[in-house]
């Protein structure tokens, strides 16, 4: 089985995003009143071959945790669409 | 025998012909590592330097730890030699593992090119065994992710164990505590965001970077 993979990569709770506090900031110079909890990640996105989705989710679970985040720093979610 | 202190050279390294100038300017003698060998062997001391190992790409450090060279690092710190990242070095050692926290982008979302004012917190470490707590010292810093980072319970763990090597004075980028640099428990291996090798001469502005660059090679010595 084909999955599509989505791993959004944000700033963990707790941990300053200097980048989402700006954003918000600047908003209401814009007329957008309102608006909170800005946050400021990055989306990956790719493909992988697997025998389950669990088994896709396993492993994709563990590349975030060995590389595609800091586990320090950052929290990831991982959204997998089987290729039809 | 002059002690030879290795200077690891990724792809994106911009700092290492620096910290060689500076060390050979301290008697000590400076050699290129590259980053795909997976050894350290002959040097008394390991230097990880400024720059943009792998262009950044992911995160700082993030592609860098998995170099060959980073393994026998992490060897060769196993075994108490010295190891100091500086700037980008420090991201990667923190990648690697090596060393506590995280660094992540200044606060005010400023890229920082300017010399601060440190003060030297521990005196156990590889950096600043020959400096006395409580000195000030004035050296570069030059960083966009340079904030340091970590949890409660590590950042009680840096001060119960003096882990602590280095606090900026006047806080420039959002540090935790103002640390500027912390080492590991054993206090052999050592990050830094400010570039001792940027203050080796009074030419450059500051002199001050000479006495944490020499408690390296006094370090590196013993085992020369």
């Amino acid at each position: 089985m084909q999955f599509d993979v989505l791993v959004e990569v944000s700033p963990r709770q707790g941990v300053a995003d200097p980048q989402g506090q700006t954003i918000e900031r600047s908003l209401p110079a814009l007329g957008y009143e309102g608006v909170a909890g800005v946050r400021v990640g990055k989306a990956i996105r790719f493909r992988v071959d697997a025998a389950t989705e669990d088994a896709a989710r396993s492993e994709v679970e563990d590349m975030c945790a060995r590389f595609l985040t800091n586990p320090v720093i950052e929290d990831s979610a991982v959204s997998l669409t089987e290729v039809a | 025998m002059a002690p030879v202190v290795g200077v690891v050279q990724f792809p994106g390294s911009n700092c290492e012909l620096d910290v060689i100038e500076a060390v050979t300017a301290l008697g000590g003698e400076g050699r290129l590592l590259w980053h795909g060998d997976a050894t350290v062997a002959g040097v008394d001391a390991v230097v990880v330097p400024g720059g943009f190992a792998h262009g950044d790409y992911l995160r700082p450090g993030a592609i860098a730890r998995f170099s060959p060279v980073v393994g026998a690092i992490a060897d060769f710190a196993r075994g108490g030699g010295p190891v100091v990242g500086i700037c980008n070095g420090f991201q990667v050692l923190t990648e690697a593992g090596l060393l506590p926290g995280a660094l992540r982008k200044n606060e005010g979302l400023r890229f920082l090119c300017t010399t601060v004012e440190l003060e030297v917190t521990s005196s156990r470490s590889a950096l600043t065994g020959s400096v006395s707590v409580g000195q000030i010292l004035r050296v570069p810093i030059n960083h966009f992710e340079g904030a340091y980072t970590c949890d409660e319970e590590t950042h009680r763990r840096l001060i119960d164990n003096d882990q602590v090597v280095l606090r900026y004075v006047d806080n420039p980028n959002g540090s935790i505590d103002a640390i500027a640099g912390v080492s590991d428990e054993a206090g052999n291996v050592v990050g830094l965001m400010p570039h001792p090798e940027r203050a080796s001469s009074e030419l450059l502005g500051s002199a001050d970077g000479v006495p944490l660059l020499q408690s390296l090679l006094d370090r590196a010595a013993v085992s020369a």
